[in-house]
């Protein structure tokens, strides 16, 4: 009980001690989730529409793949991106082990056909009505995407927060990619792992406190515009 | 209005991005300060859990110029990263590992850094009566834990910690197995927890033990100071022809820097509640 009360004790002395190092693990994880996600989105969305409209052979296979890299372990896109990237791998000479980058990379993979997925998803469901409907008003193709983007938002938004509270929460790969190096490539997970490590109990609640406050913001604001959006539609 | 919607998201995107990038620019502002370089030093979690490299590092910091990244890992994990060059500096402690590391040619030489020693942790009933017929002799501890049996919680993840513990086994020509030989794969902090929860017995480094001594309620030392339980540390730089990518000159730079006899005093004045943790120089 008492580890439970002396964390949340310890995450508003963590907030409000204003400790530059928190800050920046805070920051830090912000920034690695937050471009990983953009990236994936800009990768994801726009094939997730092309493969969901489209029927094709083989659609099923795909599908079956696409939700099977949805469940993908971190770990072990930890340790492929690990592989690539390291002094004897393939992509060695571009020293890109142990930094923001590499947890960059391997999030993206992580993260983008989380992404592709839903959209897929969401495309099969509903894309070819809307694709109808366009191709009879006389749509080219960039009017059919726009229109397509803009049908398909809630499913977008969902796809993106899924996206990215896999992404911001995840551990097991950044561990690997990113060494947890103090001052450089700590995040808010490795960091709650590490002090787990080390019996530091309260000091864990209190950074998955500020985890979870992260979340929940980024989740309002993200709702926030989507649903704004859809008020607006029915006016 | 639609397109407000998708303006609106994609600013929030990236104004999000570039302010946590400002936020964590600390580090960009580091990695700079490494004017000389930067070098992969892998250790053990124990040198950093202990929070000793965070107290000595900085003075080789601005001394050298030259950035360091500590990877901590088992002991293991780190003579692997070494052996593929993905390390460019060792700091680990289990002998043997090493002096094979040095012998297959991966380092040059190894040099004694500082020891500090393991305890064996039990119930504070001790049902294996080690505290009473062991005395400071590991062989012996181990031997009545494993004659009860009571239950043994081993690392099993080939740290610098649970290859001491395999050498006190063979020492007692016992091969543990069985439903009291509980193999955790994790770190030290984690071994500890499952000890305290099923109150058995295990070898921990004293460093982190006392570090977490608080919320061991079930768990005392039933045998220490024994010369089988010494901890000695090692430091080796990796021999720069394993690839063209490694800093050899920074490598070497901190082997002189760890072993000179500023830091070796550096190390002696560390301390966790008034206790040292390390001594400096070789382990007798």
């Amino acid at each position: 009980m008492q580890y439970i009360l002396d964390g949340f004790v310890e995450a508003f002395y963590l907030i409000f001690s204003f400790d530059p190092e928190i800050f920046q693990i805070v920051g830090l994880s912000l920034f690695v989730s937050l471009t990983s996600t953009l990236i994936s989105t800009v990768i994801g969305v726009p094939l997730g529409i092309l493969l969901g409209i489209n029927n094709f052979r083989g659609k099923r296979t795909v599908s079956r793949f696409l939700y099977t890299f949805m469940s993908f372990p971190p770990v072990i896109i930890g340790l492929f991106t690990a592989l690539f990237l390291a002094r004897s791998g393939p992509l060695g000479q571009f020293r890109l082990m142990y930094t923001p980058t590499a947890m960059i990379i391997a999030q993206m993979v992580l993260v983008t056909p989380i992404i592709m997925g839903i959209v897929f998803n969401h495309a099969s469901n509903s894309g070819y009505d809307v694709v109808q409907t366009g191709k009879t008003l006389g749509a080219n193709r960039i009017n059919i995407l726009t229109l397509l983007i803009l049908e398909l938002k809630g499913g977008i938004m969902i796809a993106l927060v899924t996206g990215f509270g896999r992404a911001i929460s995840e551990v097991g790969a950044v561990m690997i990619v990113g060494g947890n190096i103090k001052g450089f490539t700590r995040v808010m997970t490795t960091f709650i792992a590490m002090n787990n490590n080390m019996g530091q109990y309260s000091v864990s609640i209190a950074m998955g406190i500020i985890l979870m406050t992260i979340s929940f913001l980024t989740n309002s604001i993200l709702y926030h515009f989507s649903e704004g959006a859809k008020y607006e539609d029915r006016d | 209005m639609k397109k407000k919607w998708s303006v609106l998201v994609i600013m929030l995107f990236v104004g999000a991005i570039v302010l946590s990038a400002a936020a964590c620019s600390p580090a960009e502002k580091k990695q700079e300060a490494g004017s000389n370089g930067e070098i992969i030093l892998a250790t053990t979690t124990s040198t950093q859990d202990s929070g000793l490299l965070d107290y000595i590092l900085p003075d080789f910091e601005s001394q050298t110029g030259i950035a360091v990244k500590v990877v901590a890992v088992g002991t293991g994990k780190a003579i692997e990263m070494g052996k593929n060059g993905e390390a460019d500096v060792l700091l680990v402690h289990a002998r043997a590992q090493e002096d094979q590391f040095v012998a297959d040619g991966y380092a040059t030489e190894r040099f004694d850094v500082m020891y500090n020693d393991f305890v064996v942790l039990g119930p504070k009933d001790d049902p294996a009566k080690v505290k009473t017929t062991a005395g400071n002799d590991a062989v012996k501890a181990f031997t009545a834990i494993a004659a009860v049996p009571s239950t043994f919680v081993s690392r099993d993840d080939a740290s610098g910690t649970n290859t001491k513990e395999l050498a006190i086994w063979k020492a007692a020509s016992i091969t543990p197995e069985g439903d009291w030989y509980v193999r955790t794969g994790t770190g030290m902090g984690d071994t500890l927890t499952v000890t305290n929860e099923k109150l058995g017995y295990t070898l921990a480094d004293r460093a982190t033990y006392s570090n977490m001594k608080e919320t061991m309620s079930g768990l005392e030392i039933v045998c220490e100071g024994g010369a089988l339980l010494l901890n000695p540390y090692g430091v080796m730089a990796v021999s720069p022809t394993i690839n063209d990518q490694i800093n050899g000159e920074g490598a070497q730079a901190f082997v002189d820097w760890i072993i000179s006899e500023d830091t070796q005093k550096l190390i002696g004045s560390y301390k966790i509640n008034g206790d040292q943790q390390f001594t400096p120089g070789t382990a007798k």
